[in-house]
């Protein structure tokens, strides 16, 4: 136990403080009110679905609960279920195997839900297109509200997509209410 | 035919790695399967390919290794009666691959018990055979019913749990149903193919240099190993040899994706056995080591940078002072946080003796990569068939022989001690010159191999040239093809929730095998 404390003050605390909110990856119209918004801001339930990546995409979404981004200290943490989910987070294409699941998975996801797409094939198919095997990008499956492209998106643009999902377009300030344990990078 | 006539009688293709290429019959197709069998050797990859529009037949191709090297055989096959003998009775690693290939090509094997399908689910019928040259990309036919026959075990207490295809974590997406009596699993069964998106199919009639960028997206976390394996079957092909800085160049990416790679799972399995301390130091030494690839390199996972012919990026003066000092870092707190995991009761008593796989069962079933050579299986292409640097470089090979969970955690420890001496070497003795050679010309109905011993094993890719510098087909192997069967018995007897932990010390690629 002595070597775990001391490793940990040795470590010191790494966190960064998160990127702001961004317009131009809004999709579509918010669905949800900026009310409503204001209180999912401060304990965001996310529920990360792969509906076909490369895993690239998943790599990146680990490295948000690393020290560095520390997404938790936000109020936003990953869940093991849909229904207990505010956000849903899709990697893709969505692979044609995995459509019925992944409308599914949105179903069970209870109102108001938000949906933000990740990587370059999540936004528009990427490399991988439409085929027979593949619906191209998430939003030919189900509504997206924000898209974040990037192969893979890094975990700080990850990180203001899930935060642009969050604010309403009038008032971009309502999420950093939920950013009061924000701290600026520490030192080791 | 024997065995070891064939490094006479076949031809050696050009490349960097020892690859012999034959045409046989069926009779010798299995005796040559057989005696690899019986001298230590193992199967490595087993594709088909539609070569009608070409010499009117189909053609099923074997990637086989033992002790000079590998060797593809290419069987013919009817276009009017698709049969091939079953293998799986030699190999039983190629029961899956021969259903993808019924699956994907409708070519089958006769005799085999098993005539289940594999890759498809609903997407397309069972007559449809999607890497036929007949068939169009684009055709899309309504979702059917799946109804997959899953092998249903009874008895007095039995019941399910059927899991996925969409996970409680951050994983990819496949369906686990386990049959269990209390806690204790009885049998696990995998059903995957829920990633399949056409990959091999795409790459048809792409440019030789237009498939390195999806090469490099078969399976993201592994796209240095693919890419590079891609590149080989390229360069193999058209006859290119890319200058030195560049091959030893490629060996430091792929040091550093093997270390980013085991850094991360070290983590999780700490997590997985209920030690966040774990997951939080190696993530932040993974984020570290992800940084400083995308300073110097423009990536952080290093995507695109391996092209066929060379390397699309340099190291300088600056980079090499900047990787040495993260290397030291990364190699002072890895010694620290492997001191802790050795000492923590609670992470050993989760780790020892769970996921067992004896020697000879690994051996058997064709366990493979760093999962096999925690089961005494020590096969490593960087040890045993060195391209350069790795012939100038001395690799160890790190093998135990205990198969549990524990093994696989002092696997990764281990490799990343070795890694971090090669990458040092590759420092230090980098030669200087240019970074890129011209790309030859294919010829049309070559066969390139690549081979790369990845950070879960050997990638294999095969590369089938076609008109004008295209692709006619090309098929990325995974070593998750041989693993993924094995974690099925790893799993037996253990309980439910040491599944997580279990699979977390596997960590087998889905879309690396779902294509």
């Amino acid at each position: 136990m002595y070597q775990i404390i001391r490793q940990i003050l040795r470590t010191g605390i790494k966190t960064e403080a998160p990127p702001q909110p961004e317009d131009a990856l809004r999709n579509e119209v918010q669905q949800i009110s900026a009310q409503i918004l204001h209180h999912v801001g401060r304990a965001l339930a996310i529920r990360h679905v792969d509906a076909g990546s490369c895993n690239g995409c998943e790599l990146e979404i680990h490295c948000l609960n690393n020290a560095y981004y520390n997404i938790e200290r936000l109020g936003i943490h990953f869940v093991a279920s849909p229904r207990h989910a505010d956000m849903l987070l899709v990697t893709g294409p969505v692979s044609r195997h995995m459509e019925i699941a992944l409308k599914r998975t949105y179903d069970a996801t209870p109102d108001p839900k938000l949906v933000v797409a990740l990587g370059d094939c999540g936004c528009d198919g990427g490399i991988f297109g439409e085929s027979y095997a593949s619906c191209g990008k998430i939003a030919n499956v189900i509504p997206v509200d924000v898209i974040v492209p990037g192969c893979p998106p890094t975990p700080t643009a990850i990180l203001q997509g899930i935060l642009t999902a969050v604010s309403s377009c009038k008032t971009p300030q309502v999420l950093t209410s939920g950013l009061h344990n924000s701290k600026p990078s520490g030192s080791s | 035919m024997r065995l070891d006539d064939c490094t006479s009688l076949f031809p050696k293709l050009p490349g960097a790695m020892p690859v012999w290429h034959g045409i046989v019959n069926e009779k010798d197709l299995r005796e040559l399967c057989e005696q690899i069998l019986q001298s230590g050797g193992k199967l490595v990859a087993l594709w088909g390919s539609d070569e009608t529009g070409r010499d009117g037949h189909y053609a099923l191709h074997v990637g086989l290794v033992s002790a000079p090297g590998m060797l593809v055989l290419t069987l013919p096959v009817d276009h009017e009666k698709p049969h091939f003998p079953d293998l799986s009775d030699i190999f039983p690693a190629a029961d899956r691959m021969q259903r993808a290939v019924a699956d994907m090509l409708g070519l089958y094997p006769s005799g085999s018990g098993n005539h289940r399908k594999w890759l498809r689910h609903a997407a397309w019928p069972g007559n449809v055979h999607p890497l036929r040259k007949s068939f169009d990309i684009a055709t899309h036919f309504p979702i059917g019913e799946d109804n997959y026959p899953f092998v249903a075990v009874t008895g007095h207490g039995v019941h399910e749990i059927a899991v996925g295809p969409v996970h409680a974590g951050t994983i990819e997406p496949g369906h686990f149903r386990f049959s269990v009596v209390g806690e204790r699993v009885l049998k696990l069964e995998e059903r995957l193919g829920y990633k399949h998106k056409g990959i091999e199919k795409r790459f048809e009639d792409m440019t030789l240099q237009q498939g390195a960028k999806l090469a490099g997206r078969i399976s993201g976390d592994t796209t240095v190993g693919y890419a590079w394996a891609y590149a080989q079957a390229v360069e193999s092909i058209t006859c290119t040899t890319p200058p030195p800085r560049a091959l030893w160049l490629r060996a430091l990416f792929l040091e550093l994706e093997r270390m980013l790679n085991h850094l991360g799972d070290l983590g999780y399995l700490g997590n997985d056995a209920a030690l966040a301390f774990g997951f939080a130091q190696f993530w932040i030494l993974k984020e570290d080591l992800l940084r400083m690839n995308g300073e110097l390199f423009g990536h952080r996972y290093l995507m695109d940078i391996i092209i066929p012919g060379g390397v699309a990026c340099n190291l300088d003066n600056a980079g090499l002072l900047r990787i040495a000092e993260t290397l030291r870092h990364i190699e002072h707190e890895t010694a620290i946080l492997k001191g802790i995991y050795d000492e923590h009761a609670g992470m050993q008593d989760r780790f020892l003796t769970t996921g067992h796989v004896a020697s000879d069962l690994a051996a058997k079933l064709g366990l493979t990569g760093l999962a096999g050579r925690a089961s005494g299986q020590a096969w490593d292409a960087r040890a045993q068939f060195p391209c350069v640097p790795y012939d100038q470089l001395d690799v160890y090979m790190v093998t135990h022989r205990n198969g549990d969970v524990a093994a696989r955690v002092t696997m990764r420890f281990e490799e990343i001690a070795e890694s971090i001496r090669l990458i040092r070497q590759i420092l230090k003795q980098l030669p200087a010159g240019e970074l890129l050679s011209p790309v030859g010309e294919a010829i049309e109905g070559n066969m390139g191999i690549g081979w790369v011993e990845g950070w879960r094993g050997e990638i294999l890719v095969a590369l089938h040239a076609g008109k004008d510098n295209r692709i006619n087909r090309l098929h990325p192997h995974d070593p998750s093809w041989q693993n993924w069967p094995v974690l099925e018995h790893a799993i037996m007897g253990n309980i439910v929730p040491d599944f997580p932990l279990i699979n977390k010390s596997f960590n087998l690629s889905y879309c690396g095998v779902d294509l």
